[in-house]
């Protein structure tokens, strides 16, 4: 089976910018792939190199096995890309910006599929309301909308809930996770990593064009971020010299200790007995994406 | 639907549902130049014999609504798509270059017609005309619009602001077509400028068109015909090579 989607080696260079400096990346068929990384580090050059709106100078891409560039009709016909810009033609009605973009795919009859997308993205209403009279969070979801016409196996949604209000981003989070059930292959991008770490099965971290992390959401959970251990200790009492190492935040009194795994309690609370420390409040954290974020990112 | 079909369509819609601004805001332009220049000129200028100033301005003005608006649409669609943003829904279907080429001149030979016959039907109420070889306007009536079309095209592309291809249109498209020969036959010009004339191209499409009408022209019309056909041909050939290689629309 072809992989949904297969990078190899690709580069871009914009002036003296290198927005992709060597890309190498597989996303096996129906996979939530999660794409991270801060602003400016080509997640969504990538994402059009992919689409075919920028040209890479090097290395070559496949949808479901179709080239991108020698197999273009075939490949585009297999992805449907929610752009990260809010755009629309304010010419047009939503049911119009629907119809005719299944046009462009070469899909006549489309009105049952368009009428269940609207549906779905609770924008029944709105359908024969024109594209400018629409808020920004129902922009968003037309945009959505209009990726999905043509019933592409493999979606990318380039930070699809940036602006957009936490009741809507639970209805189009469960929209994408039945599309993923039902064997979309999902590829994501967002800012919000709590969001990121309960969607994707698995992460690609993207730093100034190259990839700098690649796993499954729980390797680099387990890697890179262990619980942390919130500790308030009684007032004069200083943390013993053991414990350390272990520190890794220490604001307002509040120490913040990583454990890297479970029975690492055990003996941090030993020696916090020997010091003769009196604990005022103690807190376990559990592993987050934010914290595997930073520390990947950081790394050198 | 088939893609190149559904651009098509879009083109033709987007500039329908403006109409006031497309069609009947040119058609009133035109109208009073016929207005104007007939009223003060009537008298005073003869062109051809047995063809008054008025019928001989109405082919010219009808021309010269075919030529802007063609251009006016496929450049000023491109110009919106790519400031807003929105040139990317035809940029991610399967349409091939060749197909996105012919959709946006189609659609801008057909604002042109749209707005000439518009012209032409107005103005008929103030003079009577000859149709002496329909095939011949026509012709030059399209290649005239796809030329423009495709001239369309590429400013649309080329241009990055709205005042670029303002200046596109008022430095090039404006004097090539007012100094044509839409308004007078360039045998009543100084030598020196009848040449300059016969370098540009929509003199000979005006004229050709002209020929239609009233079976006489500046130069013959099987000659302007080549010198369009070979305009359009060169055109068409550079566009399609802009397009293809993705010039300012992929990256
Ligand atoms: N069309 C372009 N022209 C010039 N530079 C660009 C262009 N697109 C992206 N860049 C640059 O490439 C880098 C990567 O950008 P981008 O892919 O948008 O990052 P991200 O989506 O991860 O925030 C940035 O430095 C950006 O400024
Ligand atoms: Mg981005």
């Amino acid at each position: 089976m072809n992989p949904a989607i297969r990078i190899e080696g690709v580069t871009k260079r914009f002036g003296s910018i290198q927005a992709l400096a060597g890309v190498d990346l597989e996303i096996p068929q129906g996979e939530f792939f999660g794409l991270l990384g801060p602003n400016g580090a080509g997640k969504t050059t990538l994402i059009s190199v992919l689409a075919g709106l920028v040209r890479p100078d090097a290395g070559r891409l496949a949808v479901m096995g179709h080239d991108v560039v020698s197999d273009y009709r075939a490949a585009r016909r297999q992805l449907g890309v929610v752009p990260q810009e809010l755009v629309f033609d304010p010419f047009f009605t939503v049911r119009e910006s629907l119809e005719i973009q299944s046009g462009y795919f070469g899909i006549r009859d489309n009105a049952a599929w368009i009428d269940e997308i609207l549906e779905n993205l609770d924008l029944t209403e709105k359908a024969g309301t024109n594209m400018r009279q629409l808020s920004g969070g129902m922009k968003r979801r037309v945009l959505v909308a209009q990726a999905l016409v043509h019933r592409p196996p493999v979606i990318v949604l380039d930070e699809p809930t940036a602006g957009v209000d936490v009741e809507l981003r639970q209805g189009l989070w469960n929209f994408v996770r039945r599309l993923n059930r039902d064997g979309h292959t999902i590829v994501l991008t967002t800012h919000y990593l709590e969001e990121a770490e309960s969607l994707c099965g698995r992460i690609a971290m993207l730093k100034q064009g190259r990839i700098v992390a690649l796993d499954t959401t729980a390797n680099l959970l387990r890697r890179f971020s262990g619980h942390t251990l919130r500790l308030r200790l009684a007032p004069g009492a200083a943390l013993p010299e053991a414990l350390l190492p272990r520190l890794s935040a220490d604001s307002g009194g509040e120490h913040v200790l990583a454990l890297e795994r479970c029975e690492d309690l055990e003996p941090v609370l030993a020696s916090l007995r020997e010091a003769g420390c009196r604990i005022d409040d103690i807190e376990i954290g559990k592993p987050d994406l934010e914290e595997v974020f930073v520390r990947v990112m950081h790394r050198d | 639907m088939d893609g190149f079909l559904t651009l098509l369509y879009k083109e033709v819609l987007r500039f329908w549902k403006v109409s006031f601004q497309t069609v009947a805001a040119p058609v009133l332009t035109s109208l009073l130049y016929l207005l104007i220049f007939s009223h003060v000129l009537e008298q005073h200028v003869k062109v051809y014999e047995n063809v008054s100033y008025t019928a001989f301005l109405v082919p010219g003005l009808v021309m010269m609504s075919v030529l802007q608006n063609a251009f006016a649409n496929s450049s000023s669609s491109l110009i919106q798509s790519k400031v807003t943003g929105n040139i990317i829904f035809v940029l991610l279907p399967p349409i091939s270059y060749r197909q996105f080429f012919a959709a946006y001149v189609l659609a801008a030979i057909v604002r042109g017609f749209v707005v000439g016959l518009g012209v032409l039907v107005v103005t008929l109420w103030f003079v009577g005309l000859s149709w002496q070889a329909p095939l011949w306007i026509l012709v030059f009536a399209t290649l005239g619009g796809a030329i423009m079309g495709a001239l369309g095209v590429i400013a649309g592309i080329w241009a990055e602001k709205f005042d670029q291809l303002a200046a596109f249109q008022n430095f090039i498209i404006v004097p090539l077509t007012f100094l044509s020969g839409v308004f007078y036959s360039i045998h009543s010009l100084p030598p020196f400028w009848q040449q300059v004339s016969h370098f540009n191209p929509i003199f000979y499409m005006i004229d050709g068109f002209r020929y239609g009408f009233f079976g006489v022209s500046d130069v013959s019309p099987l000659m302007s015909l080549g010198v369009v056909a070979a305009c359009f041909v060169v055109l068409t050939t550079f566009t399609l090579w802009l397009l293809r290689i993705g010039y300012k629309l992929r990256a």
